[in-house]
Order: C-alpha cells, then structure tokens, then sequence
C-alpha cells in the first residue's frame, strides 16, 4: 500500500503564511530536518537525527509548506530505480510492477499518487529529471549553485543540486522560486564575493547575504510558465536520441511537431562529447563518494564498528555492516580510480571529458535557446528487472548526465504514455536559464 | 579485456584503501563487475586533453564569530561519548 514512498512519515508544519501555505511537500531522506530521521535510505543512517534544518527545509517552513515525510530513495542517491534503498524498493504508482526511477524515486511516486502536492529530490546525474519522467510528473535540475546544497549529506558534491518535483511545470517552478537563492553556508551559491580585486566584498552586496547578485534574485519562474514558445528555437539532440527505444522516441517527435505547431523552431544539433559522458560521470562520481562517504566511521554518528580491534578495523566493520551492495561497489570503484597510477588514467581523463562537454554545450546554445531529449532513453524498467547488471543500470543514464556535468540545468515534463507507462521530455537550458526551460516545458503541457 | 584486469586479491585491496571489511564471496562478485565497468571506462583514452583555463579567486567571509551547535546536540548521534567528547576505537 501507499508504494513504499516514505521512510518515515512526520508532519513538520510551517509558518502561518506565505506561498506556499495549504501546500503539502515531501522530502527526500538525504536532505536534513532537525529532529526528524534522515536515513539517506541506507542501513547506515536508520537511527540518525539530525541537529539542524537543510537551507531548504528552513525556506520551505518559512513559505508556510507542511512538510509530510521524508521519502525513499536509492542508498546515499546511489541508483536510478529506488531499489537500492534499505528500507524496500518503492512502485510506480503509474504500473505497481514497474520501478518509479531513481535515485529520488519516493519524492516522485508521493507525487505521482498524491500523497504530496510537491515534494524536494536531488540531482546528481539525474536523480529528479529520472524519476519524475518514469512517474508522469514533473521534475527540475537548477543549474549549480542556484539552490544551497547546505544539509545535503553529500554524495558527489560538484555535481549534485536539489530541486523540485510537482505534477505541473508552474508548481515545480513556484516551489524552485522558494528554495532558490544565496546561503552564506554554500559557498557555491555565493556570487557577492569574487571580486576583480582577489576576493573583496563588494559593500552593497555582501550586507545582504549576496542576494544583490545571485541569479535567482530578479528572476520569477512560475510567472515563466506562460506557454509562450512562439520563436523560441529548440535544439535536438540526435546523439541522444540513436540509443533510445522506439516508443520512447515516437512520443518525443509527436511532442516536437505540437511545439512546432505553436510556433518553435527545431535545428539538429550534434554533441561529440556526449558518448564519453556516462563513463566521466561515474569515474567522477564515484571518486568524490569514496571521499564523501569516508565520514561514516562509526564514531560520531551511525552504526558503530565497536571497540575490538583497533581503530581501522573498528571503521572497516561499521562500513561493511552499514553499507549495501551497492554503496561499496562506488565506493571501491572511486578509490581505485583515483589511486596511484589510475589518477591519470581515469580521473584527470574524466576531468577532460566534463570540460569538453561543457564546450559541447556552449557551442550548442549559439544556435539554440533551449535543446530537448528524451529524459531517459528507455520505458520504467519491471521491478527487480535491472538489479544484477550494475553497468546496465550505469548506461540509462546516458541522457541525464552531461548536464550534471556541464552544470546546466534542465527539466523533465510529461509527453504521455507508451503500452501505459510515462514518457518524458527532457529541456536543457544555459547556464542560469531557467525561466527558458520552464517557459519551454509549459508549452508541452498544452 | 579491460588493460587493468582486477582479481578478488585486488578488491580487497582497495577495500582495505577504503575500510570496508568485505567478504570473500563480496571480493569475488565485485571482482567479475569491475573488469566489466573498468573496460568500459577504458574509452576514456579517447578523450583529448581539453585545456580548462578558468579564473579562480578565493572567497573569503569575515572572521567573525558565529552561533554553532551546542555539544549536547553535536554529540546526540555518537555511539560512545566521555565528558563531552566522541569516543573512538583505540588507534592500534
């Protein structure tokens, strides 16, 4: 029952008012609440409490939100069907026998049956834009640095964002309007401060937290989903659509001919760079979670390794105990790759491929003003279906990840049904420019 | 074949690197999978040096003195505590 979207269910209310009181929201089980446990969905972590509030929970109580649980998801965001979680995997409420993705699979499937008006997931490769495509709804990935990732337990931290998940492309945006914004506790959301002078703050800007200057400061992106794409030029990307299933294709030209219908324009365009994406995500990935992940000792918060032995030997059984398969094997991987005589070879190799990616991008967005793809290239797998071929799962991510890796930012809303399971369309935006992929994802909505 | 074959020896290896006590059967599954995975990381060879010259400035706040956690709560989660610390294993 329910779908197993919760971990723990809490209600944590907000202020009397602002805008988003009467509005329920979930939140993902590796975004912090004081008092409340947060998981991450590992074993790990299955009696933490956290002392004190994300940057996000503090804005959505202060917008008046109720928060309504804190939702399942892969162990530590580490997956992209939710069935790596500890806590059992969560169904589709579009087809029960099918996976609702991942890693934030609880926040979409507690979209998708109701059981929240929006909910709070994050991006590290895909893990919102995946799931609200596999559930029918709708998901966004800011750009870096747009939204704090303070009280984020981090997984792969240079890649990562939170971001909103709702059943319409308005109220994702409205609820990225709340959690948008500077935070002195993220240094990456700090644009007041890097002066020409070597790092001087400029007076007028840093008296107000840096909000003079961040991106999100004048922008309204629920006013942008206006629907008004007429002139917009969209950008296909063909490399990403020569992998992916038929059906899922079929539903994406059917999708392009209505925008065009109102009005868009469509130029081909081509991403050299994005066949070596998948494998420079995850060497990446997968090196900054073996560094991140090196917290869990045992010692200061979950399952401890006891005192037998000596101090390695006590962390090396809080580890094996308290991690699952899934979580060791990236974090193996990472430590190998970034190991002597490996760096060069997988790690700096990595670093290149994500800066010709970037390239690859911004060459792209001088002929286009947004670029669409299918969110992933693939229908919702059966449950159980892809567990036991990890570099399987690894490859459905072939269209989510460069744009971690770019650090754009990027929607996914609904283009209807193949044999009755969700499709998604996928925008990506330049640097900062959410209100075009929101605009464009509203037209889509019809 | 992936250039950089890995054996079960090889995992524990990196699982001591990393402390994570594996079992043997967990060595020899992982040890299959990441011949695969490393194979497939290989077609990074392909990838041509991208020159990244980015501008980078430190950023610095006012060292001022803020509001932290109090000890009570920075220790609520610890297995172990004595007179207002963590306690840890012992080092050897």
């Amino acid at each position: 029952m329910a779908h197993n979207a919760f971990i723990t269910r809490e209600t944590i209310d907000g202020a009397d008012d602002g805008p988003l009181s009467g509005r329920t929201v979930a939140v993902k089980d590796n975004i912090s609440t004081e008092g409340v446990r947060t998981t991450c969905g590992s074993a790990m972590l299955e009696s933490y409490v956290p002392p004190y509030d994300a940057t996000v929970v503090e804005r959505l109580k202060q917008a008046g939100a109720t928060i309504v649980g804190k939702t399942n998801m892969d162990e530590f965001g580490m997956g992209g069907t939710t069935e790596t979680s500890a806590y059992g995997p969560v169904e589709n409420p579009a087809d029960s026998g099918h996976v609702p993705g991942g890693s934030s699979g609880g926040s979409a499937a507690a979209v998708a049956a109701g059981e929240a008006d929006l909910a709070l997931g994050s991006d590290t490769g895909g893990s919102v834009r995946n799931p609200a495509a596999f559930c029918g709804v709708v998901g966004i990935k800011p750009t870096y640095g747009l939204v704090s990732r303070y009280g984020l337990v981090a997984y792969a931290n240079s890649l990562e964002q939170i971001g909103p998940i709702a059943q319409t492309v308005e109220d994702a945006a409205a609820l990225l309007d709340v959690i948008s914004g500077p935070d002195p506790n993220d240094g990456t959301t700090r644009f007041d401060l890097a002066g020409d002078d070597g790092g001087a703050a400029d007076d007028r800007s840093a008296a107000d937290g840096g909000s003079a200057t961040h991106p999100a400061t004048d922008a309204n992106y629920a006013a942008a989903a206006d629907g008004d794409v007429n002139g917009t030029t969209v950008g296909v990307v063909t490399d990403l659509l020569e992998g992916a299933d038929d059906r899922v294709v079929d539903r994406f030209e059917a999708t392009l001919d209505d925008l065009r219908s109102q009005g868009v324009d469509t130029v081909e365009v081509s991403l050299d760079s994005v066949e070596h994406a998948v494998q420079a995500y995850y060497v990446i990935a997968m090196s900054e979670a073996s560094s991140n992940l090196a917290r869990f000792d045992g010692v200061r918060y979950g399952v401890s390794g006891g005192d037998e032995g000596n101090w390695n030997e006590s962390f090396a059984r809080a580890r094996e105990d308290g991690f699952g398969e899934e979580v060791k094997r990236r974090i193996l991987l990472g430590t190998y790759a970034l190991s002597a005589g490996y760096h060069d070879k997988y790690y700096q190799k990595a670093q290149d491929a994500r800066a010709w990616v970037k390239r690859d991008f911004d060459d792209a967005f001088e002929r286009a003003d947004v670029l669409a793809t299918p969110t992933m290239p693939v229908l919702p797998p059966a449950l159980g279906e892809s567990l036991s071929d990890p570099l399987q799962l690894y490859l459905m991510d072939a269209n989510t990840v460069p744009v971690n890796l770019a650090n754009l930012p990027a929607i996914s809303v609904p283009a209807g049904e193949a044999d009755g399971l969700p499709v998604g369309l996928q925008f990506v935006g330049p640097k900062f420019g959410e209100e075009a992929i929101v605009r464009a994802a509203s037209a889509v909505e019809g | 074949m992936s250039e950089t074959p890995v054996d079960a020896a090889e995992v524990k290896h990196v699982a001591e690197l990393a402390r994570v006590d594996l079992d043997s059967e967990e060595a020899d599954a992982f040890a299959a999978q990441f011949a695969e995975i490393l194979e497939y990381f290989d077609a990074l060879d392909e990838v041509p040096e991208v020159d990244t010259h980015e501008d980078l400035v430190n950023v610095m706040r006012a060292d001022d003195i803020e509001e932290s956690l109090d000890q009570t709560a920075a220790l609520q989660n610890a297995d172990e505590t004595e007179d207002g610390f963590f306690k840890g294993p012992r080092v050897s």
